[in-house]
């Protein structure tokens, strides 16, 4: 068990390594990294203070090695836009994403077990059907587009949402959210909802191939044999089958949920860092940008990591097959 | 008195797209109170989808088509499937055949005991967990209290199959259907298993329909044996009788092929052949084709049920004469 | 005439790709989705031919036609289907060349991609070993991260451009084509076809083009048409983020971006057209590949 961990660790910082090497690469080494890393209006003095303090005269390894120090310190540069430290930047941003990306998960879960489990046990009839087409054009929806709709829809047409922004958060050990205070529901619904739908969709074709997996096997049969009642069937032996899977998965998806925030956080205006970092990319704040990349990159290591350390020590079977095999 | 299950000229058809396989035709017998009955047959004979009909679980595309099902006298056929869950589990309980797959992987012994009870007994969540307890010592589980809380995966296969047999007696039913319940295990706990179902219906009064494709094993096992194949009953009588002098040659080669009936260094006797595929049975006998006593008329018409010495029902034009059986 | 009548009479042979064709044909909202994808790329292809004006023609628009409701006249007379943009342009027009060039973009990088990813995809699996394992190595790294964090790392660092976004498209695509083309190679690769062919010591590009790769083809296929979908949004998302194609040739995502602008004002014409347009687009080759997946799965035909 140790040495997996262990193991895991190790591949984790790999990962981390090789995404540092090619962010240094495109960021520094592609193109003039004094035009990259100095202000445009920087004059003559500033630039070359700044190749010596950035050590560009160095060799390329060298460099590397200076830049993935300094990363270690949790410095990633100063900010052109903002001025401040582009580390505390992105993560003071990060609560407000995480926060939607998480609210998005657990709508996904919400919305989309159920219909899941109705398609699975209805898969031949047009309800099932219908809830599968369904979900293909939850896949096809273009994310931002289907946030554009809503907006036009129940900020504009219906007014019943506001169209974006944060609103009023509560504040929990000196971190804002929304969700804490009620009065700030309203910004986060539309948001979330956007960003879920695709998962919506994913969790769907997950839970009917996993009810229609578990609907054939023999505890069901078994369970029915007993003389269950049809909601105590698919409410427990079935459901609590196709969790574990679903689960997992949406853990997994928590990453992706992160980068693409990227969209939904630009469509609605919410204050969180993938909304930093294409306000960043179109004023060609570099700084920042490589702050975003590298933290994201390393939270996804990071939850890689976590996901498949709990899912060995969690579930029961898969450490009887690690044992056995 | 009736007989705790009369099933009379019971069909079970199954409807695919290839055509309509008739898993289960036109076969009838009963069992006693208090009696095994050994259903046996090959894979693909019907016997499964026989002991499934008796529970109502079969599902589309197969549906029974005619028969009657009797449970102490009250017809199963046609009820409806909310009155259905009141005999399930309650009146007339399974065992399957394998015990790794039969428990829930990710449910408590405990959770899926106490509610087996709770679907039909109005207790409360404590009694019902007393009752599971006392059903798990009743099948020979030592430290019932600790083994309640566990999960399917810390027991063996041995120990889940007394699990499940212990939560098919929760409700003391007038039946139990055993779909092959010792297959999957090694011999040994086979021996105790059947030991143990033996004991307890004995206690109870119990009826079983033990289904397999092992003679040896229902052999020391049921009062009555009935041979199916190609989904119709081709012989039925007591077990002894059938055993002794089988009138069948399907039967005569069934026995003839358990290797304890073969002299040491011979190779085995076989039945050549295979079962035929139920959705294009010849137009006469279905074993015709296999038999060793087939004669011309055996192509034309199915045999129909015939009644021989000691109480013994056959389907076959050219039985094997009494004292061919075991030389 | 005679030889014409007896060729008719003979039965259809069944071929793998018959039965295929057979099966494909059973399923009407397939069939349908199929004949709008076909009807959409010709719309793309003759886009100059077929479209009221030439939106990239500044002779052709006037400013003062701009913000037009749809249906609306133009005061010389000119009719708006779908109401123009800010610039005067039709939007009808204007959708068909955005159309043009999501299409373009999309098909570009995934013919770049699935040739990319077959070549590792078997070059893994026939030499297999260390160079296996360090291209599978490279895939794994890839698929662990999502496909829209890799194109904004690579378009951040390079800026805006066609050949990038193709670019981008394509990096993001090709280990999908890698895995799948390994992982069949590998299964067939054992296959007794591919020994016989071994010990008759055809060369080895015979057996890679000839027999291995032929029978890699139905499951790419199915991926392939997911990824189309896939580099489509994503290519109209990276321009909706102003990190796509650029102004001068917009494309769907592009449009809707520009539409975006107007929404709180109730122009909604700017932004849900095009968006209807790419859903129809992408959602049509999402109903093909879902039903293609049934169809080309032998463990879902048995």
């Amino acid at each position: 068990m140790l040495a997996f961990i262990l193991r895991r660790i190790g591949q984790s910082a790999f990962v981390i390594l090789a995404m540092a090497a090619l962010v240094f690469l495109s960021v520094f080494a592609i193109g003039n990294p004094i035009d990259i890393l100095l202000a445009p209006d920087a004059d003559q003095i500033e630039r070359e203070q700044a190749i010596v303090r950035l050590g560009l005269d160095k060799p390329m390894w060298e460099q590397f090695f200076v830049f993935l120090v300094n990363m270690l310190h949790g410095d990633l540069g100063r900010s052109f836009v903002h001025g401040s430290d582009a580390v505390h930047l992105i993560l003071g941003r990060l609560p407000a994403t995480l926060e939607l990306a998480i609210v998005a998960l657990f709508l996904a879960a919400l919305v989309g077990v159920p219909l899941g489990v109705i398609a699975g046990m209805k898969s031949d009839t047009w309800v099932g059907r219908s809830i599968m087409t369904g979900s293909i054009v939850g896949f096809s929806l273009p994310n931002f587009w289907f946030g554009i709709m809503m907006i036009l829809l129940f900020a504009v047409e219906l007014q019943w949402l506001p169209s974006g922004g944060r609103g009023p958060t509560g504040t929990l050990f000196g971190l804002e959210f929304s969700l804490l205070n009620p009065a700030g529901w309203p910004n986060l619904i539309m948001p979330a909802m956007t960003l879920a739908i695709y998962k919506v969709s994913l969790v769907i074709r997950l839970a009917c191939a996993g009810t229609r997996e578990a609907l054939l096997q023999d505890y069901v049969r078994f369970a029915r044999a007993k003389g269950l009642s049809r909601t105590r069937i698919i409410g427990v032996h079935v459901l609590k089958n196709i969790l574990i899977p679903i689960v997992t998965v949406l853990g997994l998806e928590l990453g992706s949920m992160i980068a693409f925030a990227v969209v939904t956080e630009t469509v609605f205006a919410w204050p969180g860092m993938g909304k930093l970092l294409i306000d960043s990319i179109a004023r060609l704040d570099r700084p920042v940008i490589v702050a975003y990349l590298m933290i994201v990159v390393a939270m996804f290591a990071m939850i890689n990591l976590i996901v498949d350390i709990l899912y060995s020590v969690l579930d029961p079977r898969v450490r009887i097959t690690e044992t056995a095999g | 008195m009736s007989a705790t299950l009369e099933v009379k000229d019971l069909s079970t058809h199954f409807f695919t797209r290839a055509g309509v396989v008739k898993a289960v035709d036109s076969i009838s017998f009963s069992v006693e109170r208090g009696q095994v009955l050994g259903l046996v047959g090959e894979s693909g004979s019907g016997k499964t989808v026989t002991g499934l009909s008796i529970m109502g679980l079969v599902d589309r595309p197969g549906r029974i088509v005619s028969g009657s099902i009797k449970l102490a006298g009250q017809e199963l056929v046609g009820l409806s499937e909310r009155d259905w869950r009141t005999i399930r589990g309650r009146k007339i309980a399974m065992i399957f055949q394998d015990p790794m797959m039969t428990l829930n992987p990710v449910l408590r012994i405990d959770t899926q005991m106490i509610e087996t009870v709770l679907a039909h007994a109005d207790v409360s969540r404590e009694s019902a967990r007393e009752r599971s307890r006392q059903a798990l010592s009743r099948v020979g589980i030592p430290s019932p209290d600790e083994r309640l809380t566990a999960y399917p995966h810390q027991f063996s296969g041995g120990m889940r199959q007394r699990v499940a047999i212990a939560i098919a007696l929760l409700h003391d039913p007038e039946l139990i259907i055993a779909d092959e319940p010792t297959t999957a295990l090694d011999v040994t706990i086979q021996a105790q298993i059947i030991a143990q179902v033996q004991k307890l219906a004995a206690e109870t009064g119990t009826s079983i329909v033990w289904v397999t494709h092992d003679l040896a094993v229902v052999s020391g096992l049921s009062d009555r044996l009935a041979v199916m194949y190609a989904g119709r009953l081709i012989e039925e009588g007591p077990t002894a009788e059938v055993l002794r002098h089988p009138h069948h040659p399907y039967t005569l080669g069934l026995l003839n092929s358990l290797p304890i009936n073969n002299p040491q260094g011979q190779p085995l006797n076989q039945i050549p052949g295979s079962t035929p595929s139920l959705l294009r049975l010849p137009p006469g006998c279905p074993f015709g084709p296999r038999c060793s006593h087939r004669q011309d008329d055996c192509a034309s018409a199915a045999p129909p049920e015939t009644s021989v010495d000691h109480g013994v029902r056959l389907r076959c034009f050219h039985p094997v004469a009494r004292q061919g059986a075991l030389a | 005439m005679t030889d014409a009548a007896l060729v008719t009479t003979l039965p259809p042979v069944e071929t793998p790709f018959r039965i295929f064709v057979s099966d494909f044909v059973r399923n009407k909202i397939a069939v349908s989705a199929l004949a709008i994808i076909v009807v959409l790329a010709l719309l793309a292809i003759f886009a100059p031919w077929v479209t009221p004006q030439n939106p990239y023609d500044l002779t052709q628009i006037s400013i003062f036609d701009n913000m037009l409701k749809p249906g609306e006249k133009s005061m010389d007379g000119k009719f708006f289907l779908l109401g123009s943009d800010e610039q005067g342009r039709d939007m009808l027009s204007a959708m068909i060349y955005g159309l043009r060039m999501s299409l373009f973009v999309s098909a570009t990088a995934t013919a770049i991609a699935l040739l990319v990813g077959v070549s590792m995809g078997v070059t893994a699996a026939y030499f297999g070993g260390r160079v296996d394992t360090a291209i599978m190595r490279l895939v794994d790294l890839q698929l662990s991260f999502p496909a829209i964090l890799i194109a904004l790392i690579l378009l951040a660092a390079l800026g805006k451009g066609i050949d990038k976004v193709i670019l981008a498209l394509m990096l993001v695509q090709w280990a999908y084509y890698a895995r799948t083309v390994r992982g069949n190679a590998l299964v067939e690769r054992r296959r007794e076809y591919i020994e016989a062919a071994q010990c008759l010591a055809l060369p080895r590009y015979i057996i890679i083009f000839k027999h291995l790769l032929p029978n890699c083809l139905p499951p790419l296929i199915v991926v392939a048409t997911v990824q189309v979908a896939h580099a489509i949004s994503l290519e109209a998302t990276l321009s909706f983020l102003g990190v796509g194609v650029p102004i001068t040739e917009p494309s769907l995502g592009l449009l809707i971006s520009n539409g975006y602008k107007y929404i709180l004002s109730g122009k909604y014409w700017v932004s849900v057209f095009p968006g209807l347009m790419l859903l129809l687009t992408i959602l049509s080759i999402n109903l093909v590949g879902d039903h293609l997946r049934d169809v080309l799965n032998p463990r879902l035909k048995a």
